[in-house]
């Protein structure tokens, strides 16, 4: 179980927290083609190493926010807070 | 009877307390300080089991918690702990254990009978030997036979406890090693957490310690639970943690090596040191590493009968092979055992000496076929190993973060894993799960060539124990049988929990209402006085109100009768009620529902659905204007807490509008006041607004009193009769509830519950997502689609609307289904196609007491095209003919809701 710092209370318990899948990731228009489509529904990194994924502190303050975690080691590289580009 | 107590020695005991207990149902005595398998040792009870698939006898092998065989069922009253090792329970007075795997009896054992046959069970053998005729004829058999423990009967009464540990160091080991590194953190000043296995630990200055618990597993960021006494489980976190768990003895795979009184060499020295027993009078030691030899001449100077070392190596330290001698011992080099003798017990073994076999008379035998690090929490923390030649062993190698190795020095030993020569069939490599050397070659010659196979198709390492004993041999047989490099295949890895652990101690306090809370209605006290009958929906909901000895159908149908005929009241208080307020309000909403809810004119509801992006049907409900700025949405019960989360997300992460989003569900109760009679009962409660249909139409909100209360009314319905949505504060449900009874008396009002509800909604054609949508199940399946052609703007799922897959013609579509016969229709029935496929299916279905017949609903391929159509509906062998008719099977014209 890892620990993740939220912007707003600090270091806790991912048991607080519940995860939102990859970070920033643009909506297409609604014109836009059936390939952009798919690649924003269903298409995902997937790597080995640092993956920028949304968190929500659910059991807390309730933030949305986005954090960079190792995915081999689950460390976890940055925590940044909405809106804000990939450090 | 060969095991005994010696008359003097033993660390641990305390001669002066004898403890009585039972085993298997005969009743022994042993001392303070004993575990249950020193004592059984002691009293000469050498058979303590019978192994998992060929019932073959096995005795103590091990001395702590590598034990494989001495796995017994703890009995408490009705209650009993399966799977327990017997090495690792403290003897207490009236303690009462069974062996877990002696079906029907320990001595006279008719599944012994598989040793004869157990050809047919080698590795594999569910997969090859059962599946003629049929797997189901012998599962009974098997399943009786070949189990470990039993699982008991009744609720574990066991209370555990759960505490959260904090602490800057960790040490898992409290030896040598790990009692240096916690002293020295200590006194550098940091708060230090040691943790082992055993007790008697000495006390160190600012140390916390726990004995007699064990780390069960390393988690992310120096999380660790670990087990004390099988009670309390503590949910540590470490900024640092240290290893020192030491090393674990391994035995050698020679004929017959698992008859009892056949044990580890460490395992007996300390049963000779500590609890001052002698597994035996005349022993003979096979070893392949010095520490073997000083288990031997250990137990020689303490009084045990040791009558020879037999080594795999052609020398050895002078100093080890003088005191061997002085004690009597005799010495054989460049040596190994090849088979062991006897029935029930062992009595002999043969040795192959560089001139020949011979054959030695004993009574126990002490194997040391050298050392493992005990790294399998190493390797747990995503630790590395790298294979010693020297010690024959993997060693942990590499860098984890915050998790430090201080393991041992690998003890040299010979490459010495099997003794050909015998019958490989009784080589065993895994005691507990009786997987041979046979077995591993089998494998090999079938192509399961890595570990990870091999363990799947032999189960070699798959007990309890995590083949503490046996991974490490059981890879290097397997390389040796494939001619791979030794090392080159290293153990497969360990996962927690690192010993056998309750379900309940996992769990802790985490059980029953404590792990998933009840949610009561507001007015829960007045349900139980009108006779409900709860169920739960998520929260505990009234599914009807029987009376005279009614059974829930009767009443849900008379309840429903009486909705459509005079007026009934019902609970909807888990209803969700959220609101959204702020000047994009609007447009934000308009984001969110396949409608248009800007359009809509303050005071007045619409009905909406909102879909993922995947254009799937997420929820239904209505949505009110209360304010130009100002929305209450009402999802449904079940999707309430996921939909605040879903506009939370959708306004932080995609939309950020000047919106808020407050969830104030449980501020209120609602009572639904339904039937043609509804609006007599509220002007029967002086209402503070006119509710008559021209100023309080369908699809609006007022606000305002009603018998002295504030309250918000919606008039919606979900029953298709007039019907009146009442808002109280949660603390005002009671009496709401008792001044609606009242009010409605004269109208013959009834309280009605879920099922009511049920049978209602059908009737209608009403939906609920979940239940009548699936996965797949979009807008326009439901009758949507003008809704979606007639609206510009983007809104969460509208890309996908417009792929091929959802645009095509062959989509199920939700249509009524009407029974031929007028009966009810099996709900999750299919609908054959006339590819003699499924077609469908039914989704709900009732008994209407209005109609007088079934009402049901389904998905049907092309079904809105294909209305009268008689089609076939298939059930668990059952059929049915059915007509496909519209949704909607009452009232078909909705006057009723304007009465």
């Amino acid at each position: 179980m890892m620990r993740i710092a939220c912007p707003n209370c600090g270091l806790r318990d991912e048991r607080e927290y519940a995860y939102g899948g990859e970070a920033h990731l643009d909506r297409p228009e609604l014109d836009c083609d059936d390939q952009a489509w798919e690649e924003y529904l269903f298409l995902r990194a997937n790597p080995k190493g640092e993956h920028a994924e949304r968190w929500v502190h659910v059991h807390g303050c309730g933030v949305w926010f986005n954090l960079i975690r190792h995915t081999e080691t689950h460390e976890v590289v940055a925590v940044y807070v909405m809106g804000v580009a990939r450090p | 009877m060969t095991g005994y107590r010696l008359s003097h020695g033993g660390g641990r005991i305390d001669r002066g307390q004898s403890i009585d207990f039972s085993f298997n149902g005969k009743r022994y005595a042993g001392l303070a300080g004993d575990t249950l398998a020193s004592a059984l040792l002691a009293n000469g009870v050498q058979l303590v089991g019978r192994s998992f698939k060929l019932h073959r006898p096995r005795g103590i092998v091990g001395a702590g918690c590598e034990e494989t065989n001495a796995l017994v069922q703890l009995e408490h009253g009705i209650s009993s702990i399966p799977n327990v090792q017997a090495t690792m329970i403290a003897l207490e007075e009236g303690l009462v254990a069974r062996s877990i795997n002696a079906w029907p009896s320990l001595t006279w054992d008719i599944a012994g009978v598989n040793d004869r046959l157990r050809g047919l069970f080698s590795a594999g053998f569910y997969y090859k030997t059962f599946m003629w005729p049929d797997w189901h004829w012998f599962e009974w058999l098997i399943r009786r036979a070949a189990g470990l423990g039993k699982v008991p009967v009744v609720p574990d009464p066991q209370r555990y406890e759960a505490r959260h540990v904090e602490c800057d160091l960790l040490v898992i080991g409290g030896g040598r090693r790990g009692l240096a590194a916690a002293a020295q953190a200590a006194r550098d000043g940091k708060s230090v957490l040691l943790v082992d296995l055993d007790q008697g630990l000495p006390s160190l200055e600012g140390v916390r310690t726990f004995e007699k618990t064990a780390a069960l597993g390393i988690w992310d960021h120096g999380f660790v639970l670990a087990a004390s006494e099988g009670r309390v489980i503590h949910r540590i976190r470490a900024e640092q943690i240290i290893l020192a768990t030491g090393k674990q003895e391994r035995g050698i795979a020679f004929a017959n090596n698992d008859l009892p009184g056949i044990m580890l060499a460490g395992a007996i020295g300390r049963y000779v040191a500590d609890y001052a027993v002698a597994p035996g009078r005349s022993g003979i030691f096979f070893v392949n590493n010095d520490l073997g030899w000083r288990s031997a001449i250990e137990a020689a100077q303490c009084g045990v009968g040791v009558r020879a070392i037999v080594d795999a190596r052609p020398q050895v330290l002078p100093e080890l092979a003088h005191r061997a001698r002085a004690h009597g011992i005799d010495l054989f080099f460049s040596s190994l055992v090849r088979s062991a003798h006897g029935r029930g017990r062992v009595t002999g073994v043969t040795i192959e000496k560089p001139d020949g076999l011979s054959r030695l008379a004993c009574d126990f035998v002490g194997v040391s076929g050298g050392w493992n690090p005990a790294s399998q929490l190493w390797t747990m923390a995503g630790g590395q190993t790298k294979f010693n030649e020297r010690s024959q062993s993997f060693q942990p190698d590499g860098l984890v973060a915050n998790v430090e190795w201080a393991g041992p020095e690998p003890i040299e030993a010979e490459p010495i894993w099997t003794v050909h020569g015998g019958d490989e069939k009784t080589m065993f490599v895994d005691f507990q799960t009786d997987v041979t050397v046979a077995d591993i070659k089998l494998a090999a010659r079938e192509n399961y060539r890595s570990v990870e196979h091999l363990k799947r198709y032999t189960v070699l390492g798959m007990g309890v124990d995590q083949g503490k004993l046996s991974s490490v041999p059981g890879a290097m047989i397997l390389a040796e049988t494939i001619g791979a490099e030794p090392g080159t295949l290293s153990a497969s890895k360990v996962r927690p929990p690192f010993v056998p652990t309750a379900f309940g101690l996992i769990g802790a306090d985490l059980r029953g209402e404590r792990f998933r809370p009840r949610r009561y209605l507001p007015a829960h006290e007045w349900h139980v006085r009108e006779g409900a009958v709860f169920e739960d929906f998520g929260w505990e909901r009234p599914a009807a109100y029987p009376v005279g000895g009614e059974d829930i159908q009767a009443a849900a149908e008379r309840e429903a009768a009486a909705v459509r005929s005079g007026v009934g009241l019902f609970d909807g208080s888990p209803l969700g009620k959220i609101l959204v307020a702020g000047p994009e309000a609007a447009a934000f909403l308009d984001r969110v529902y396949v409608g248009t809810p800007s359009t809509l004119k303050p005071g007045r509801i619409r009905y909406g659905l909102v879909l993922n992006e995947n254009g799937t049907i997420l929820d239904d409900g209505v949505y009110a204007r209360l304010q130009d700025g100002s929305f209450l949405l009402s999802p449904s019960s079940a999707f309430a807490d996921r939909m605040v989360r879903l506009l939370e997300d959708l306004l932080q992460c995609e939309w950020p509008m000047d919106v808020v989003v407050q969830d104030v569900t449980e501020q209120y109760a609602v009572w639904t006041v339904a039937g043609p009679n509804a609006r007599n009962v509220l002007e029967a409660l002086q209402p503070s607004f006119v509710l008559s249909s021209e100023r309080f139409p369908h699809l609006s909100v007022r606000e305002g009193q009603l018998d002295g209360s504030e309250v918000r009314i919606q008039r919606v319905s979900f029953s298709g009769e007039l019907s009146y949505e009442i808002q109280v504060p949660a603390g005002q449900a009671v009496q709401m509830g008792d001044a609606l009874m009242a009010a409605g008396k004269p109208y013959g009002l009834v309280p009605y519950g879920i099922e009511a509800l049920e049978i209602l909604r059908i009737e209608k054609g009403y939906i609920h997502v979940g239940t009548d949508t699936d996965s797949e199940t979009q807008p326009g399946d439901i009758g949507f689609g003008g809704a979606i052609a007639k609206k510009q703007s983007d809104f969460l799922g509208r890309r996908a609307l417009t792929r091929r897959s959802s645009l095509s013609p062959n989509r199920k579509q939700l249509v009524g289904l009407t029974s031929l016969c007028g009966g009810i229709l099996p709900v999750g029935g299919h609908v054959r196609a006339p590819s003699g496929q499924s077609g469908g299916f039914v989704t709900s279905s009732q008994f209407s007491p209005v109609l007088g017949r079934g009402v049901a609903l389904g998905l049907v391929e092309q079904g809105q095209r294909r209305l009268g159509e008689i089609v076939e509906i298939v059930s668990l062998g059952k059929r049915w003919q059915a007509r496909i008719s519209e949704t909607v099977a009452y009232d078909r014209e909705g006057g009723r809701l304007d009465t």
